[in-house]
C-alpha cells in the first residue's frame, strides 16, 4: 500500500513539474515576443513599406502579398477540396478502389514536409508551367498543402448532415445535384468553414514551401505573376539575413501570431456553435 | 368503398429483397387498388418498410440492398435499372416515420421540389404553396411565417408540411411509413384525418404498427410476417373481411394479440 | 438538363476533383524523381554517401556530394526532439485527463491547441534571439544540435500532447472503473491499465510526430548553425537535409540543384515509411 502511494506521489510530481515547466517556457516565448515586438506594432507599421532592407519602415506590401497568396490558395483549394470531399462522403464510391486510393494518398499528402512541397512547387509551377517566382506559384503550392485539411473537415461536415435530408430529397424525385446544392451544402457549411479557417491557418504559418515559389521581393505586388514576400518569409529574412532586423522581425512575428490566433479562435468559436446546433433536434 | 374503381394501380410479383446477400423479404405478391388505402401490418422487423422503399426505389440509397422480382407500375417494371427514378418518385411520393423537412424556410421546403420538377412561375409557385398548405390544414397556422425555418414547427406541423411538400408534386400515390407513430395523439389524429381525405384522389400504401388505425382507415390490408428470419406476405384482402374472418391462423393470432 | 444527366455530370466533376486531389502525391513523387534523375545519373547513388564532403557544383565531376552528414543531422535532431517531447507530451495529456480539475484541463487544452498553431518560423525566431545566445554563454557558438533539439521538441510537443489526449480519451471508462474497483492506485492504473489500452493510439501519435520532426525546416534552419558536419557533441553546429534545401535551392544549378531534389526524395521516402508504420500500427488497434 505505501509503495503504491509513493509511486502515486512520484508520478503526480513528474506530471505537475513537466506541465508547469512546459507552460512556463511557452509563456516565456509568447511573453518575450510581445514584450519586444508589441511596442512597434502601430498603424503606420502595418501600412507603410519596408525601408533599408526591412530594418525600418513597416510591412504594408508584405501584408498585401500574404493576403494575395492566401487568396490564390483558397480560390484553388476550396472548389477542388469541396468536390473531393463530396465524392468521398456522399457517394458510394468512397468504399471503392478509387475512393480508398484517394483517401490513402490524401493521408500521405498530409504528412509531406513543407520543404518538399516547396521543391515540388518550384519544379511544377515555377518552371514546368512557367509561372516563375510569383504569387500564383506560391498560392498553388499552398493549395496542394492545405487540401487534406480542407477535405477532412468538409467530409466531417457532410457526414454530420442527417441522412433524413438525403432520403427526403430522393423521395421527392430531386436529383442528387440539387439535393447537394440546396439542402446538404447549407447543412454542411459549418464543417466547410472550419476546414477553410484551419487551412488558412496552416497557409498563413507556412514558410518553407514559399521560399522558392513566391520568393522574397518586398515591394507591393502589381500582379499575381509578381514575386512577393509573405509575413513568415519576412520574419525569416530579417532575422537571418539582415543584421539589425530583429526588432522589426519581432514586430512582424507579433502580427503573424495575432492573425493566427484570430483565425484559430474563429475556428474554435465556429466549431462550438456548430456542435451546439447539432445537439438540437433535427 | 368510396372513390375506388377497383382497377389495379400497382402489382408486385414475387418481390424479394436482400441485404448483402442475406434475404430480408421473399415472394411477395400484392396488388394495390387505385385510389384505395392499403395498410401493411405486421410485427416490427418483418420488412414492411423495406417493401415500401422498393416501390419508389429508395432502397437504392441503402448500400448492399438488392431487390428482385417485379414491381409493375403502368406497364413497366419499377425495378428495371433503366427506370426513370426522378419521374417515378414524382408520381409516387413518400411520407416518413419521422418528419423530415429540410433545414430551410417553410416556403422553400415546398418550392424546392416544385422548382426541381420544372415549375418556375412565381405566381404559380405561390398559388401551389397556398393550395397545398390549405390541403393539409396548415395554411392558417403558418401563413404569416412562411419565411421562418420549418424546423421551428411542432412535430405534427412538420409532418403535415412534409405531406404538403409531397402532395404539391401532385403524385398519383403516396407511400407512408408509420407517419403517425412519432407524433402525439392529437397531431396523430390530424395527420390520420388527412390521410383519409386522400382516399379516391391518391392511392395510399401505408405501413402501420397500430391495428386500430388500420381498422379505421384501410380499404385493403396485407399482413407481413417473419418466417425463418425472412419477411413473407401471409394474408391480404379487403379490410372488412380481413378483420372479420381472417383465413390464416397467424393472422387470427396476430389480430387477437396472441402473437406479434 | 434532365435530372439524371445532371447527376452524371456532377459525378464526373466530383471524380475529377477527387482524382486531382489524390494525384498530387503522385505528382510530387514524379516531379521529385524527374528532377533527381540528372544527379542520380551523373553523380550516382553511392557518391551521395561516399564523397569526402558536400561541395556541390553545377557539373557532377567538379563537386562533392556527400549527403550523409546532413542525413545524420536530420536523424539526430529528430531522435532528440522525439525523445524529449514524448514524455513531456504524455505528461501533459495525463495532466488533462487525471490530474487537473476540469476548468484547468480545459484551459490547458486550449493553450496546447494555441501552441500547435504557432508557425515554425516564430519558434525559430525565438530560438535565434533568445535560446542561442543563452547556449552561447554555456558553450559557444550556441547555434547547435542542442538548440535544434530543444526548439524542435517545443514545436512537436503540442501535437504529441493533443494526440495522446485523444488516445487517452478513447480508453473505455469501464477499464478505469474496473481498476478503481480493484483498489489500484492512480499510478498503477495509469501504468498498468491506461497505457496498455491506449498503446496503439500513443504509438501512432509518436510516429506521426517523428515524421513532422524529420520534415521540419525553418526552426532548424534558424538555430542549428548550418555547418555541414556530423556533430560530435550536443553543442556542435550542424545542418539538416531540410535546411540544406532551403539554403541552397535559391542559387543551385545543374547537378547541384538536382542533388537537392535527391535529398527531397530521401525525405519523402522517410515520411512515407513512417506513415506506413503508423498505418500498420493503427490496424492492430484493440478497439476503435
Amino acid at each position: 500500500m505505501s509503495r503504491g502511494r509513493a509511486a502515486d506521489r512520484l508520478l503526480a510530481l513528474a506530471v505537475w513539474v513537466s506541465v508547469l515547466a512546459v507552460a512556463a517556457v511557452f509563456f516565456w516565448i509568447l511573453g518575450s515576443l510581445l514584450w519586444s515586438g508589441m511596442g512597434r506594432v502601430t498603424w503606420a507599421f502595418l501600412t507603410t513599406a519596408p525601408r533599408d532592407a526591412g530594418r525600418a519602415g513597416g510591412i504594408g506590401p508584405i501584408l498585401v502579398s500574404t493576403l494575395l497568396i492566401l487568396g490564390v490558395c483558397m480560390a484553388v483549394s476550396l472548389p477542388l477540396g469541396l468536390g473531393a470531399a463530396v465524392l468521398l462522403s456522399e457517394f458510394a464510391e468512397a468504399g471503392s478502389l478509387f475512393g480508398r486510393a484517394v483517401r490513402r494518398s490524401l493521408d500521405v499528402l498530409a504528412g509531406v514536409p513543407s520543404i518538399v512541397f516547396g521543391l515540388f512547387g518550384t519544379a511544377l509551377f515555377c518552371q514546368a508551367l512557367g509561372l516563375g517566382y510569383s504569387i500564383f506559384a506560391g498560392g498553388l503550392t499552398l493549395a496542394c498543402m492545405v487540401l487534406p485539411i480542407l477535405i477532412r473537415a468538409t467530409e466531417e461536415g457532410f457526414r454530420s448532415a442527417p441522412s433524413e435530408y438525403r432520403r427526403a430529397a430522393a423521395a421527392l424525385g430531386m436529383s442528387r445535384a440539387s439535393a447537394l446544392w440546396h439542402v446538404l451544402l447549407p447543412a454542411a457549411a459549418p464543417g466547410l468553414l472550419v476546414g477553410l479557417v484551419l487551412g488558412m491557418g496552416r497557409a498563413l504559418a507556412e514558410t518553407a514551401a514559399l521560399l522558392f515559389t513566391s520568393g522574397y521581393v518586398d515591394r507591393m505586388p502589381e500582379s499575381l505573376l509578381d514575386s512577393a514576400r509573405a509575413l513568415s518569409i519576412h520574419i525569416y529574412d530579417l532575422s537571418m539575413n539582415v543584421t539589425g532586423g530583429d526588432p522589426n522581425a519581432c514586430a512582424t512575428a507579433v502580427v503573424l501570431v495575432a492573425l493566427l490566433l484570430a483565425v484559430n479562435g474563429l475556428a474554435a468559436w465556429m466549431t462550438g456553435r456548430w456542435l451546439s446546433r447539432r445537439v438540437l433536434p433535427a | 368503398m368510396s372513390g375506388t374503381d377497383g382497377s389495379t394501380f400497382l402489382r408486385m410479383e414475387n418481390l424479394g429483397l436482400a441485404y448483402h446477400g442475406k434475404p430480408a423479404l421473399e415472394g411477395v405478391d400484392l396488388e394495390i387498388r387505385r385510389g384505395a388505402i392499403t395498410a401493411l401490418i405486421g410485427p416490427s422487423g418483418c420488412g414492411k418498410t423495406s417493401l415500401l422503399t422498393c416501390v419508389n426505389r429508395l432502397i437504392d440509397l441503402v448500400p448492399g440492398a438488392r431487390a428482385k422480382g417485379k414491381v409493375e407500375f403502368q406497364g413497366r417494371d419499377v425495378l428495371d435499372p433503366r427506370a426513370d427514378l426522378f419521374a417515378l418518385r414524382k408520381r409516387i411520393g413518400m411520407l416518413f416515420q419521422r418528419p423530415n423537412p429540410f433545414p430551410l424556410s417553410i416556403r422553400r421546403n415546398l418550392e424546392l421540389p416544385l422548382r426541381e420538377h420544372g415549375l418556375r412561375d412565381r405566381a404559380e409557385l405561390a398559388a401551389t404553396v397556398e393550395r397545398t398548405l390549405r390541403d393539409v390544414a396548415l395554411w392558417d397556422e403558418v401563413k404569416d411565417r412562411l419565411e421562418k425555418p420549418a424546423l421551428a414547427l411542432s412535430g405534427g406541423q412538420q409532418q403535415r408540411l412534409c405531406l404538403a411538400r409531397a402532395l404539391a408534386l401532385e403524385p398519383e400515390a403516396m407511400l407512408m411509413d408509420e407517419p403517425c407513430s412519432a407524433l402525439d395523439p392529437l397531431a396523430s389524429g390530424a395527420v390520420e384525418d388527412l390521410i383519409v381525405s386522400l382516399r379516391g384522389r391518391v392511392t395510399v400504401l401505408i405501413v402501420t404498427h397500430n391495428l386500430a388505425q388500420a381498422r379505421r382507415i384501410a380499404d385493403d390490408v396485407a399482413l407481413l410476417w417473419l418466417q425463418d428470419g425472412v419477411g413473407r406476405l401471409i394474408e391480404r384482402g379487403p379490410a372488412a373481411a380481413f378483420f372479420a374472418q381472417p383465413k390464416e391462423e397467424i393472422t387470427r393470432a396476430y389480430l387477437s394479440g396472441e402473437r406479434g | 438538363m434532365s435530372p439524371s444527366s445532371k447527376d452524371r455530370l456532377l459525378v464526373w466533376v466530383l471524380r475529377a476533383c477527387a482524382g486531382l486531389s489524390g494525384a498530387i502525391v503522385l505528382l510530387i513523387a514524379v516531379f521529385l524523381v524527374l528532377e533527381s534523375l540528372p544527379a542520380l545519373r551523373n553523380v550516382g547513388f553511392a557518391r551521395f554517401f561516399s564523397d569526402p564532403s558536400w561541395h556541390p557544383a553545377r557539373y557532377a565531376a567538379d563537386g562533392a556530394y556527400n549527403l550523409a552528414p546532413m542525413l545524420a543531422g536530420t536523424l539526430l535532431a529528430m531522435a532528440g526532439a522525439v525523445a524529449l517531447a514524448t514524455p513531456l507530451g504524455f505528461c501533459a495529456a495525463l495532466f488533462c485527463h487525471f490530474y487537473a480539475p476540469p476548468g484547468l484541463a480545459r484551459a490547458c487544452r486550449r493553450l496546447i491547441e494555441l501552441l500547435a498553431g504557432i508557425p515554425s518560423v516564430v519558434y525559430g525566431f525565438w530560438g535565434l534571439v533568445t535560446l542561442v545566445p543563452l547556449l552561447n554563454k554555456v558553450q559557444p557558438p550556441g547555434a547547435s544540435l542542442l538548440a535544434g533539439i530543444l526548439i524542435l521538441a517545443l514545436m512537436i510537443l503540442p501535437t504529441i500532447a493533443l494526440m495522446a489526449d485523444g488516445a487517452l480519451a478513447n480508453v473505455p471508462a469501464e477499464y478505469l472503473r474496473g481498476a478503481a474497483a480493484l483498489g489500484l492506485s492512480r499510478s498503477a492504473t495509469i501504468v498498468g491499465v491506461v497505457f496498455p489500452a491506449a498503446k496503439s493510439g500513443l504509438f501512432t501519435g509518436v510516429i506521426l510526430e517523428t515524421g513532422r520532426a524529420a520534415g521540419e525546416t525553418m526552426a532548424l534552419l534558424m538555430v542549428c548553425g548550418n555547418v555541414v558536419q556530423v556533430p560530435k557533441s550536443l553543442f556542435d553546429p550542424m545542418r539538416t537535409l531540410t535546411a540544406n534545401i532551403a539554403l541552397e535551392m535559391g542559387y543551385a544549378l545543374g547537378d547541384h540543384r538536382s542533388a537537392l531534389f535527391v535529398s527531397g526524395l530521401v525525405l519523402l521516402a522517410l515520411i512515407v515509411a513512417l506513415a506506413a508504420a503508423a498505418e500498420w500500427l493503427s490496424k492492430g488497434r484493440v478497439y476503435e
